[in-house]
Parts: structure tokens; C-alpha cells; sequence
């Protein structure tokens, strides 16, 4: 696999602030390239970047090998990019947006296609009504139809889950799959719900105050000897005197919201079951947390937020 | 570029604040035709209240001619800010909806990009002065009839024949085309900078009334900078209704007084233009999209 886009040094300061600092990373081509930053850590920043909307201060980004600088028409030509919110134009209907937006791209389709399109998505029933009259999550499916309409080879979505519903994040992150397994697109997906991330993508890039914490294949990131079960039980007291005395009394953690936490390999989860059982405990649930969740506190300042609102 | 010039103007006509400006010039106008209708005599009589004892007119003083002319006295002072209210929205109007986001992640170049957009404000610019020609003019000389048009200077009457007029509205409407361009770059220069349209628009139109006001004074200190300010030129279109005349003082058909002053003053506002648009497309090139 290729590289397909690739960032040195990049820098972008603003009047009082510098939102990314020397930042380089690169995405292979095929790969769905989680970008992961608190709020305000220069996920978009970096992504309005690589689609050419602010000018960096310093550093250089190529994308399909080419200097973006030097080649901007040419590489938009290829990407599809919905960034933050995907406002489009209210007056006019979610098929003359489409229509409108295909030609900008390039493409001239004929209705059959665009419609196509929009019942991939889900709004073909809509297709007539204006945009004012579409939910959050209508105008973020519109949003992705409009990049995707041109068959672009790199995909950027910057936060494409907010505003949803369950059901939408769950579509978005099909679709996300979907993109990636069965067409061979290239992703670039930032968001700072880490359980999405996690959930699609096969490389990371963690993101704090504009400089690169961490960058690397998901499943390394992802220790499983580092996740943490989350136990829940009819009576917590009784079960925590019970794991004290155990075998797994080396792996509790610090008790958080009622709930009994221990960190072990995910491959222990059945023998712990089973002992829990043994020990006549009454389970009520055993979840395994986030391991990017833990991960990515570890590696960030949200550490410091949540370590100041426990204590 | 085509593309984009269709998109821009796809998008301009399908808003409904543009026809804002269409449906107000036609009521104002209206208003105009109206009362000049039922009352048109009394008007003429105030008009020429200190010459009736001096000059006899005869024929029809209040016809289509006479009434487009008034309607333009009136009407293109207050056209800009019908056309700011679309130009000034062109780039600000964008961002505010968050679609100059989207926008600029297509394949083109910012600078075809601003202007296409610059080309759509000039063409509705122009279909407003097409309507307001088609009202102010065609339907006033439907309305009225035609004959020889009178027109009171501040030292000298002009009486221009009904066959010597048209051809004087026709450069007179493009002369206003020019003014009102003029207008349209301004508006879409201040669009750059900001995220909603109130902020051009008000920036406008301060701009143009400011400027009027320093233009219409007479304080000798001021009249050194009048002849750079576009607003000094914007009623450039005025001078194709004043005739030469001969030694024996008659009118001398098909001429213009001052040609050369309305040549001066089409350059002056077609510089402006080519300023305004000029620092649009610098200011847009390196501008970052933050909305």
C-alpha cells in the first residue's frame, strides 16, 4: 500500500495561538485513518488544511504524491470531504444540491445516478423537499451523498457522527466500512468519540494542543492486556471482599461510579466469569471498557480534566 | 468558469430575497406611475411654476420620457442599496450558511471561483436595470404617450425632441449599468470581510452616502477629492440629456454638451471596478475559511 497522503512539519498559527504545532504524519492508501484530539486539539484545523480551506503557516502536505500547494485542483478532484457540519444550500432540495454540487465536482450525472445516490443514504423519499426542512442528521447523510457523489479516491470526514442519532452513527460507521472493505477507499475519519474510532479504524493518530501524541496501527495502540472489565453486581461490597481474597485481587482497580474495575487481558473475561460464579457472586453485568478510551487518557491532557473532576 | 457563472447564478435566482428588489422597484415605481396618473398636472404646474410667465410649452410636458426621468431622478439613488443587499451577500452570505466550506473543497481555483461569483452579481445588477428600464421606460411610454421631454436645469431649460430621446436612455441606462457595477464590487469587496450580510451591506451603503455627502457639498476644501470619488460620477448618466446649441441658440439634434466629461467619469467608475475587484480576488486568495 502506498502512501497516499503525507504531512511534514505542519504548522499553523493564528493571531494568539498556535493550533498545530510541527505536526507529520502519513496515510496509506486503503487505510480508515482515525484522527483523535479533544476539542480544540487541531483535528480541524489540520483537516481544512488538507482540503486547502487555511493556508499553513509552515510545513508541507502532499496527497496522492503531489504537492497540495502546487496541485490543488487536481488533488480535490479526487477527495470527497464533509467538514464539520455539512451546511448546503437550505432553499434548494436535496437533489438540486446534489445535482449542483456533482457538477462543481466534475461529474455530470445523469437523475437516475444522483437518486441512486441519495437512496444509498437513505434520502431518496426526500429528495424533492428542501433542505430547511431536513433534521441534523438528514443534512449529514446529504453532506456525505455530496462527497461522495464523484467517486473521489480519499474520503475526509471530519466529525460525520455529530448530530446523529444512534441509528445514524450506526449507519455512518457501516458506511465507513463499507468505503474502506468493499470499494477500497482511502478514510480520513477525526472525531473525538473514541469508541467510533475504535470501532473503524485500522490506523491512528492522537492529536493534543496541535502536536502529535501518537500514531500507529490501531490493534498495537489497542492493548488487549490493557482492557478494563467494568463489573456490576447485586451486591458490590460483597463482591469487592470476595476478588480481595481472589486470585484477581492484583488486577482490581480503583473503584469509579459504583461500578468494580479490573484490568486484565480480554482472553481472561471467561475465567473471570467463571470464578465470579464460583465465588457466589451475582452478576448483573461484565463489560469491557474502551480500551482507546483508557488509552487515549493515558496519552492526553484529558487525563488532567478527568483526575480533577474524581477528586 | 461557465459552470460556475451558471451555478452562481442558479443559486442567486432561486433565493427569495433577490426578487426583493425586483417586486420594490416595481412598487415604488408604481407608487410613482400612480400618483403622477392622478395627479400629474398639479405636479407639472409646481414644476414650472417660475417660468409660465416667461415661456410658453406647448404639447404634452408629462409623457413617458418626462415620467422615466423623474423615476430615475428618484429611483437611482436609492438602486444601490437593492444591489448591495445581493452583492454584499455574495461571499459573507456564504459563510454564514457554512456552504463557502463546502464550496471551497471543490476543484477550482478561488480565484475563478470569486469571479463567477462577481460575474452573477453584475448580471442580476443588470436584469434589475433591464427592469426597472422595462417599467421606468416601456411602460411609461405606454402609460403616457411621448412627446418632446422638458427639463429644468439650475440656469438653463433643455427641450430635446421626442425623436432626439431614446437613443439618450439607452446610453443613459447603460451609463447607470456602469454605476450600479460599481456599487455591486464595493458591496461584494466588503462581503470578503465578514460572516453575515449585515455588516457589508450597512458598510455599503455608509460608504456610498458618506461619499455622497462629500460629493454634493460645496466647500472648496473638499472639492479636491471629488473627482476621485465614484459617487461624484455615479449621476454621469444625467449629462446624456444635455444638448448643444448652435450660435443662434437653437438644440443641435444627436448631440451631448459635455461628452467628454461623461467619457472621464465611466473611466473613473471603471477603474473603481477594476480596484474593488482586484482587491477582492488578493483578499480571497490568502483569506482562511474558519465559518
Amino acid at each position: 500500500m502506498g502512501t497516499i497522503v503525507k504531512v511534514s512539519g505542519l504548522t499553523k498559527s493564528f493571531k494568539h495561538n498556535t493550533a498545530v504545532n510541527d505536526l507529520s504524519f502519513s496515510v496509506n492508501e486503503g487505510d480508515v485513518y482515525g484522527f483523535l484530539g479533544q476539542n480544540g486539539a487541531g483535528k480541524s484545523t489540520t483537516i481544512r488544511m488538507l482540503v486547502t480551506l487555511i493556508a499553513p503557516t509552515a510545513g508541507e502536505i502532499e496527497i496522492f504524491g503531489m504537492p497540495l500547494n502546487k496541485n490543488r485542483i487536481e488533488i480535490l478532484r479526487q477527495i470527497g470531504a464533509v467538514i464539520e457540519k455539512p451546511d448546503v444550500y437550505k432553499y434548494l432540495s436535496a437533489f438540486e444540491n446534489l445535482s449542483l454540487f456533482a457538477r462543481l465536482s466534475g461529474v455530470s450525472l445523469p437523475d437516475a445516478k444522483l437518486m441512486d445516490q441519495l437512496d444509498k443514504v437513505g434520502l431518496a423519499h426526500r429528495a424533492k423537499d428542501t433542505v430547511k426542512t431536513f433534521s441534523q442528521g438528514m443534512k449529514q447523510r446529504l453532506g456525505i451523498a455530496i462527497a461522495l457523489v464523484h467517486d473521489p479516491r480519499l474520503i475526509i470526514l471530519d466529525e460525520p457522527t455529530n448530530g446523529l442519532d444512534p441509528q445514524g452513527i450506526a449507519d455512518i460507521r457501516n458506511l465507513i466500512l463499507h468505503l474502506s472493505r468493499d470499494l477500497q477507499k482511502t478514510v480520513i475519519v477525526s472525531s473525538h468519540l473514541l469508541n467510533e474510532i475504535e470501532q473503524v479504524a485500522s490506523r491512528v493518530l492522537i492529536i493534543d494542543k496541535g502536536k502529535k501524541i501518537v500514531e500507529g496501527n490501531a490493534l498495537d495502540l489497542f492493548d488487549p492486556a490493557q482492557t478494563i472489565v467494568e463489573l456490576q453486581t447485586f451486591d458490590n461490597q460483597y463482591a469487592l471482599e470476595q476478588l480481595e481474597i481472589s486470585s484477581w485481587a492484583q488486577h482490581l482497580q480503583p473503584q469509579r461510579d459504583s461500578a468494580i474495575l479490573i484490568k486484565i487481558d480480554r482472553l481472561q473475561i471467561p475465567q473471570l466469569h467463571r470464578d465470579l460464579v464460583d465465588m457466589d457472586i451475582q452478576l448483573l453485568s461484565i463489560q469491557p471498557r474502551h480500551s482507546l478510551e483508557d488509552y487515549f487518557l493515558q496519552v492526553t491532557s484529558a487525563n488532567q480534566h478527568v483526575d480533577t473532576y474524581s477528586s | 468558469m461557465w459552470t460556475l457563472i451558471q451555478v452562481e447564478l442558479y443559486k442567486i435566482f432561486r433565493r427569495p430575497r433577490t426578487y426583493i428588489a425586483f417586486i420594490a422597484v416595481a412598487g415604488l415605481i408604481g407608487v410613482i406611475q400612480f400618483g403622477l396618473k392622478l395627479d400629474g398636472d398639479a405636479y407639472v404646474g409646481f414644476m414650472m411654476r417660475d417660468i409660465t410667465s416667461s415661456l410658453t410649452v406647448e404639447g404634452k410636458i408629462l409623457n413617458g420620457y418626462q415620467v422615466c426621468y423623474i423615476v430615475l431622478q428618484i429611483l437611482l439613488i436609492h438602486v444601490p442599496l437593492l444591489i448591495a443587499l445581493v452583492a454584499a451577500d455574495m461571499i459573507s452570505g456564504e459563510a454564514n450558511m457554512g456552504t463557502l466550506r463546502i464550496m471551497l473543497t471543490k476543484p477550482m481555483s478561488r480565484t475563478h471561483f470569486l469571479l463567477a461569483k462577481f460575474l452573477a452579481a453584475v448580471v442580476y445588477t443588470l436584469l434589475l436595470l433591464v427592469w426597472l428600464a422595462i417599467l421606468a421606460l416601456f411602460l411609461n411610454m405606454l402609460l403616457f404617450g411621448v412627446d418632446d421631454l422638458f427639463l429644468l436645469k439650475s440656469q438653463y431649460v433643455v427641450l430635446l425632441k421626442k425623436d432626439d430621446i431614446f437613443w439618450r436612455y439607452a446610453w443613459a441606462f447603460g451609463f447607470a449599468a456602469l454605476s450600479m457595477t460599481t456599487v455591486a464590487s464595493l458591496g461584494f469587496l466588503f462581503s470578503q470581510f465578514a460572516e453575515n450580510s449585515i455588516g457589508p451591506i450597512v458598510a455599503t451603503m455608509s460608504v456610498i452616502i458618506f461619499f455622497t455627502i462629500l460629493s454634493t457639498l460645496n466647500i472648496p476644501i473638499f472639492n479636491k477629492v471629488k473627482p476621485f470619488l465614484f459617487t461624484t460620477h455615479m449621476i454621469g448618466w444625467k449629462e446624456f440629456f444635455d444638448i448643444k446649441v448652435n450660435d443662434a441658440n437653437e438644440s443641435i439634434k444627436g448631440s451631448i454638451q459635455n461628452p467628454q466629461k461623461i467619457i472621464t467619469s465611466a473611466i473613473v467608475l471603471f477603474l473603481h471596478i477594476i480596484g474593488f475587484v482586484t482587491a477582492s480576488v488578493l483578499v480571497f486568495r490568502k483569506k482562511d475559511v474558519l465559518s
